[in-house]
Parts: C-alpha cells; structure tokens; sequence
C-alpha cells in the first residue's frame, strides 16, 4: 500500500477530475459535492482511459400517471463518469457499471490529512 | 506507508492528441507483442469533408463542381443517413478531431491515421470515407458518379500514393453500372487500390443484369468486392426508430442483411465463383441468423434460387468478414460457435472502424479465450494479407519495439 499525493484540498473545485500516473498506476480522482471518489483509470470494456473523459448526469425518461412518455432529463444527484472510448457510464458515486452493477471500476480510498488529498494505490 | 511523487494532470486543461487519447491502447500493444506479427485493419475511416475544397477540385462537370462550391457540400447531402455518433459530447474525439495537430511534412489525414494506428499497432489500414457511405441515396444520379471519380481519384492521388501503409477499396457509384465498371477499368492498379466497394444503403437490387459486366471485370482483375453496412434513418423501416441506438443497432446489420441475401438467391456466387466478397461493419451475429434462415427456406423453397448447388450457408462460409462491431456481450458460447459457422479461421478480418464511436481494439480479437496464437494472427491479419496479395510489413515502431527487446 502506498499513498499517492493528488492536490492540495484548496485545488479541486466540485466537478473536476485529475489523473494521477504512478508508473503503471492510473487513477482519477473526482470531486463532487465536497467529496472525493477515486477510480482505477480503466474502463471494463476494452481497457479505454475511463476518467479522462466527460461527467455527465444520468440520463433519465420522464412519464406521466399513465405511462405516456414526457421527455427525457438530467438526473445530476447521480453523475456518470463516460468512457471516451466509446461511451460506457459508470456511477461516479459507487464506480457500478451504469446498466450492469456487477460490473464496476476499481475503488481506490481516499485520504484527506494535513489540507492534502491522497490516494491509496 | 510510502509517499509518492505522482504525475498529475487535468484532462480538462489538456490539448487533444490521438497518442494519448489511445495511450493504453499502446499499452495494449506492447504487452501483446504485437510486433510479432503484422496486424490489418480493413475498415477504418477518414473525415473526406475535411477535405472537401481539395475534391471539389477534382468533379469534372464545372457546372456540378460550382454547385458543391456554393452550397459547401449540401450538393451530395440530399439524402438521409442521420444520427449522433458522438452521442453529445460523450465521444471526445468527435468534437476534438479538428484542433489536433498533425505531422506536418504529410497531408493531414495521413498524419493522424498514423497516430492511431501506430498506437493499436495496426501496420496496415485500408481506409474508407465516412459522409460518403450514404452517398448512394443521393437522387442525382450525376452527383453519385461525379463526387466518387473526384474522391476516389483525390485519394488516390494526394493519400494512397503517398503512404505504403494506406490502402483502400474503391467507392463504386452502383446508381450507374456502366459508371461503376469505369471506375474499376481506371482505377484498378493504382498504388493502394486493394479492392472495391458498394456502400449497401442503396435501393437497386445489385442482381441487376445492368451490373454483371462489373462483377466480370472484378473477377478477372482478382480484386475482391467490398459490401460496407450503414444505416438509414430516412428508410421506412427506420423512419419508426426513435433512438440513435435502434436505427444504429437495426441499420448496419439490415442493410448487408437484405443485400447478401439478394446476392445469394440470385446465384451470383455460383456466376461468378472467382469473386470474392467482404461483408463489413455489421457485427457478426446477423451471419449465424442469415444462415439458419437461408437454408431453412431453401430447403422448401429450391425452385425460387434453383441456380444454388449448395445450400446458401455453404456459399456465405467461403465469403469475407470484418470484426467491428463485434458483439462482446456475456455469452461466449455464441461468439464461439459463431467463428466456427463462419470458418473465422480463414474467412473473418480484423476491423476497428476507427475513429468512429463503436471501435475495436485488436485486443477483442488477441484476448479471445478459445482461439490459439495462429488464429489470432490469421485474424489480426494473415487473412487480409492473403485475401489481398499484400507484402509482409511490421511498422517502425513495431520494428523499433523488436530491436529494443533484441539488445535486452
Ligand atoms: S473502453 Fe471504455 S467504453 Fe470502451
């Protein structure tokens, strides 16, 4: 185990990403709503640069009552890190695959100490 | 714990480049060894309107060459393919392609495809047009023949001619026979000219008599006959999809669908036996389905297709296959018994179809549990290398990663 030194905690506005490059180790490192998430930088598809593409709120279809469809939304409680590759999305809260949760990135734990974000490889 | 000093960065400040885009895809590269063995890729593409001024310069008719001129292209536009690939912004090099700099000493195009495909490890691409493949629904049937001899002479002039690891299959304007088989009379032999190609979102059934002297004339040539899927959202059974994902889906699979289907119950394998045919960018499910489907009705209905010796399987397993887009959903199996219906071994050919959306890395074909190391290669790209007549070739940085690993 080993730390990996991100940022200052200053540094990272809601919404931004870095990409930390130890050697082989890629991580990206997400900020939402104060909170940092950590994700191996390697989409499950065909190993694409998954955090180094858009965050994009969950799609979501709208329907009345009666089932008649209304439109579509942005869901942005529920944030999707998309591949660039070639689009997967994955749940930048929890790293689930967004249309098959047994399928995730790699977690990785983040440490905030002494005004520092760090992170666990 | 150890503390480290890491490389970071922020994607969001960084300028667009190809190499790091696909950076694993090296990665991906160099862990496979693909310097071993020479890798094909027989359909990726190229963004022709970046080019467009350039071939506009070359349409022969002055009036029709005015007209691209003033309406910027709309001219070939009248038609309906639709869509949004780059899935709103989700795809980053949709939106990026025309900030990245390209090596300068050649033509734009050539620069960047060397950019991906020496990341993939691709020694060799054959390169087809992307606007271009509805090109074919366009009503004019001048605009048709006009635009593919400007293209296809542009091409071959200002691209193939100036790069060994460049080839292409030749755009047939199919809305006038006696037009397509000049193409082929002025352009087969032409540096990089490894075929041709019919766009199959297209409304004449190309079991027309008017289209025979071709086929003819591809045969005796040796040059194989390319069938590229796209899809048409103008089309009536399109037209009630929705979403880009059902006419997308639905499109590419239908419209090499309908048109192989035609080409075998109408006997033209057993007319012209030498020709061979390439089936591209549809998946591979669609063959397993066609297949089954075929023989079943054959079986009862031989007097309508009486000029079929086998059954209509037996001819689609000796024809040619592209990868891309290859269905890698969680059943192997059918995967699996899809290659063994299809001969894979000789018949199938890598594609990545890159730069557009759904592309596929070599590793779909490498990291395949049931085939052995000489099908991959077969694969990857013995059997275009064979199919084409093409020399052995491994790029400089392939050649460059074997001498590294030689002096280690
Ligand atoms: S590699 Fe990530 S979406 Fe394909």
């Amino acid at each position: 185990m080993a730390e990996i030194f991100v940022c200052p905690d200053s540094e990272m506005k809601d919404g931004e990403v870095r990409i930390v490059r130890q050697g082989r180790t890629e991580v990206g490192v997400y900020r939402h709503k104060g909170a940092y998430f950590a994700y191996r930088n390697h989409c499950v598809h065909q190993g694409g640069p998954a955090c180094e593409g858009i965050v994009k709120g969950k799609v979501v279809d709208l329907f009345a009552e009666d089932k008649t469809f209304l439109g579509q939304t942005y869901d942005h409680d529920d944030p999707h890190i998309v591949c660039p590759w070639h689009g997967w999305e994955y749940k930048l809260l929890t790293g689930e695959c967004a249309p098959d949760p047994k399928i995730r990135l790699k977690k990785h734990e983040i440490v905030q100490r002494d005004g520092g974000v760090y992170v666990v490889v | 714990m150890n503390i480290m000093n890491p490389i970071v960065s922020d994607p969001a400040r960084e300028t667009f480049d190809t190499r790091s885009l696909l950076a694993h895809a090296q990665q991906q590269a160099e862990d496979r060894k693909y310097e071993d063995f020479m890798i094909i890729d027989v359909d990726a593409h190229h963004y022709e309107t970046d080019s467009y001024r350039d071939i506009w310069e070359y349409i022969e008719d002055p009036v029709m060459r005015d007209q691209f001129k003033f309406t910027k292209g709309a001219t070939m536009m009248q038609r309906s393919t639709g869509g949004y690939q780059e899935m709103a912004g989700r795809i980053t090099r949709y939106a990026h392609r025309r900030t990245e700099q390209a090596p300068g000493a050649v033509h734009r195009d050539i620069g960047l495809t060397r950019k991906w495909m020496d990341s993939m490890g691709v020694d060799v691409a054959c390169i087809f047009p992307t606007p271009m493949l509805g090109l074919g629904l366009n009503p004019v049937v001048e605009v048709e023949v006009q635009y593919a001899r400007a293209y296809n002479k542009w091409l071959t002039e200002k691209i193939l001619s100036q790069d060994k690891r460049l080839v292409s299959m030749l755009y047939l304007p199919m809305n006038d026979p006696e037009a397509a088989l000049k193409m082929v009379e002025e352009f087969s032999g032409c540096r990089g000219v490894i075929g041709f190609l019919i766009t199959t979102v297209r409304y004449k059934g190309l079991y027309d008599n008017a289209y025979m002297k071709l086929y003819r004339a591809l045969e005796e040539r040796g040059l194989p006959l390319a069938f590229h899927a796209a899809t048409n959202w103008g089309d009536q059974s399109m037209h009630i999809t929705n979403r880009f994902i059902a006419t997308h889906a639905l499109g590419f699979s239908w419209f090499n669908i309908v048109h192989m289907t035609n080409w075998v119950v109408n006997g033209i394998p057993e007319r012209f036996p030498g020709l061979k045919s390439i089936w591209i960018e549809s998946g591979l499910a669609w063959i397993p389905f066609l297949m089954q489907r075929l023989d079943n009705e054959y079986m009862m209905r031989s007097s309508e297709a009486p000029t079929l010796k086998r059954l209509p399987s037996d001819y689609m397993r000796e024809m040619f296959y592209t990868t891309q887009p290859m269905e890698m959903v969680n059943n192997q199996t059918m995967l699996q018994e899809t290659f063994k219906m299809i001969n894979a071994e000789t018949q199938l050919l890598y594609s990545s179809d890159y730069p557009h959306w759904d592309m596929d890395l070599p590793s779909t074909i490498y990291d395949l549990p049931f085939l052995n190391l000489q099908q991959k290669k077969n694969i990857l790209g013995e059997n275009a290398r064979k199919l084409f007549k093409l020399d052995h070739y491994i790029s400089d940085e392939k050649q460059a990663r074997l001498a590294a690993r030689g002096k280690a």
